[in-house]
């Protein structure tokens, strides 16, 4: 199997903003700009009362670790699981420092609500499939809590979506490797966007600066 | 368009600036004396000897808050640079364009098309307002040959050429400067351009309220991840912001200038807050420059219409503009330099 190595590492959180633009990812993972609004901090306030706690808890036969951190040689990301809820079982994997076997579940939390597009789907996939690789199992199931619904949702982590998740990986470390900007294309998205005061979307309709130099001068009247 | 925050001046000699929590805290013989939360500023300048803690450093170098110390004249002494902010992609884009000479004379025609341009705007648009008081065939003369240098400029060849061409239509400007001052003429008059030292009222108030602006550009700079030292136009020397310079020449006029020229037509300023040494050299006083800071911060509240993206901006948001500009034309996005063309 190709692994990559720990140096060229992506961020696994980019694949939801990969997943919802290309342009965005790039903003974000290759030219480092981020703009922080009040939707970002509310994530971060959300996940860093997920991570506050690093120690386990338990409670009877649940474990549930906080800011698990993860990754893939196989994928080439790294990142963090939000909550990893080791459920004893007997057909589980075996647990360092634990007794008994367990059943790991991630479960990624989400401000807002479930989305349309399936960003958030294909975050939760690869994270399972980081902890399948570093826990040598499998994880059939994993969920999505989000906090405006308050629900948890299940998602099947079927081959399919495990494929759309290589894919999607393999295009991230290709762009990265070409520290490539891909232009804008305008959706209904960019209003959403919370890159978009840096992305600027309306300089795709009028591009030309020659011309706004241009048609400038040629007022100046003699 | 982002929001734009406060810039925090302190003028209060002798204080130390000190980190509370999220708060800058401004202390005088170790007694707090005021107390700003962090998230409300977008630059911090201070004049006069003052202090400032490294972990207040940090924390502005860490939410991109500029943080410049300056002489209480307003000459700049220093800036706080936190770890380099955006792309380093970006950034070896912008050197290798500043390396190639050609291509940064393709870059610079436009900062000084857009000097000239609101240059001869200032001019004209003083021909209108006041017909009555001023020469006005003296100042449309002016005006012509300043519409003149934008044809040449726009043909210039290179680096050399084009700085000619500036330094002749600057010096054509300047020649009229004077008469745009309407009010109080006794103690605000304009020769020519000095500034080290400023030898008279007004060059001392321009040299002043420039250094404002090339903080305020070298802080959009690096926010947008350009490195404000390394220029076009302007080469680079140690020390020296260089590309906040070349960005600032289309502001000068139609900004810089006409707030110092407004400050004192509207009679803001007086000759009492103006001191001259034996030397020549003119020095304000401390209410005078806090007028000036009070004035800027408002000047900067005011919003019009960006003449490239159609979109409505605080003038205070202009030099970030621009460098965002300026960065998506060197990462591909745009075709050329929308340099600003005021109307
Ligand atoms: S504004 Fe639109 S094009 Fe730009 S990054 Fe956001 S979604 Fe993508």
């Amino acid at each position: 199997m190709m692994e990559y190595k720990e140096e060229d590492f992506i961020l696994l959180s980019g694949i939801q903003h990969f997943s919802f633009c290309r342009r965005q990812w790039a903003l974000i993972h290759i030219e480092q700009q981020w703009q922080e609004n009040l939707r970002t901090i509310e994530g971060q306030i959300l996940h860093e009362r997920t991570h506050d706690n690093t120690v386990r808890e338990k409670r009877g036969d649940l474990i549930v670790s906080r800011g698990m951190a993860i990754f893939s040689r196989s994928l080439g990301i790294t990142g963090a699981c939000d909550v990893v809820e080791l459920h004893k079982a007997s057909d589980g994997v075996s647990i360092f420092g634990r007794d008994g076997n367990y059943k790991p579940v991630p479960i990624e939390y989400k401000r807002g609500k479930p989305k349309e597009d399936e960003s958030d789907i294909l975050q939760l996939c690869a994270q399972a499939m980081c902890l399948e690789e570093m826990l040598l199992c499998e994880i059939p199931e994993a969920f999505l809590f989000y906090g405006e619904t308050k629900r948890r949702l299940k998602v099947t982590l079927e081959d399919e979506l495990r494929q759309r998740v290589q894919t999607i990986v393999k295009e991230i470390h290709e762009l990265y490797d070409k520290r490539y900007t891909p232009k804008v294309k305008p959706s209904k998205r960019c209003k959403a966007c919370s890159l978009a005061e840096i992305c600027m979307p309306k300089l795709c309709k009028n591009p030309s600066a020659v011309n706004y130099i241009k048609k400038n001068l040629l007022e100046v009247e003699e | 368009m982002r929001k734009l925050l406060n810039t925090l001046y302190v003028t209060s000699p002798n204080t130390y600036l000190s980190l509370d929590g999220e708060n800058i805290v401004i202390l005088k013989d170790q007694v707090e004396i005021s107390r700003i939360p962090l998230h409300n500023l977008e630059g911090i300048v201070a004049f006069g000897y003052t202090g400032a803690s490294p972990a207040l450093m940090g924390a502005c170098a860490k939410r991109n808050i500029a943080l410049s110390f300056m002489k209480p004249s307003g000459k700049f002494l220093a800036r706080v640079v936190g770890e380099v902010r955006g792309n380093v992609t970006l950034r070896k884009a912008q050197y290798r364009l500043s390396d190639n000479t050609e291509e940064s004379n393709i870059i610079s025609r436009n900062f000084i098309l857009g000097k000239i341009y609101n240059t001869r705007w200032v001019i004209e648009r003083a021909t209108r307002d006041y017909a009555m008081r001023l020469d006005v065939d003296k100042l449309k003369k002016v005006s012509k040959v300043l519409a003149n240098s934008l044809k040449l400029v726009e043909q210039s060849e290179n680096l050399e050429q084009l700085r000619g061409y500036e330094g002749e239509a600057a010096s054509q400007y300047f020649s009229v400067f004077d008469d745009l001052i309407l009010q109080q003429k006794e103690f605000f008059y304009f020769r020519y351009r000095n500034k080290r030292p400023p030898l008279d009222n007004v060059n001392a108030m321009l040299s002043f309220v420039y250094t404002l602006l090339a903080h305020d550009f070298a802080a959009a700079l690096e926010t947008v991840g350009l490195d404000p030292y390394v220029g076009f136009l302007h080469r680079d020397r140690p020390g020296r912001i260089s590309l906040a310079l070349d960005m600032m020449e289309e502001l000068r006029s139609v900004y810089a200038d006409r707030f110092v020229i407004s400050l004192i037509n509207k009679k803001e300023v007086n000759s009492d807050g103006f001191t001259q040494k034996e030397n020549g050299a003119v020095t304000m006083d401390d209410d005078t420059r806090k007028t000036i800071l009070k004035a800027w911060q408002s000047k900067k509240q005011e919003t019009i219409t960006h003449p490239f993206l159609q979109e409505k901006v605080e003038w205070g948001l202009v030099p970030y503009a621009q460098a965002m500009l300026l960065a998506r034309f060197i990462r591909g996005d745009l075709d050329g330099y929308p340099t600003f063309m005021w109307k």
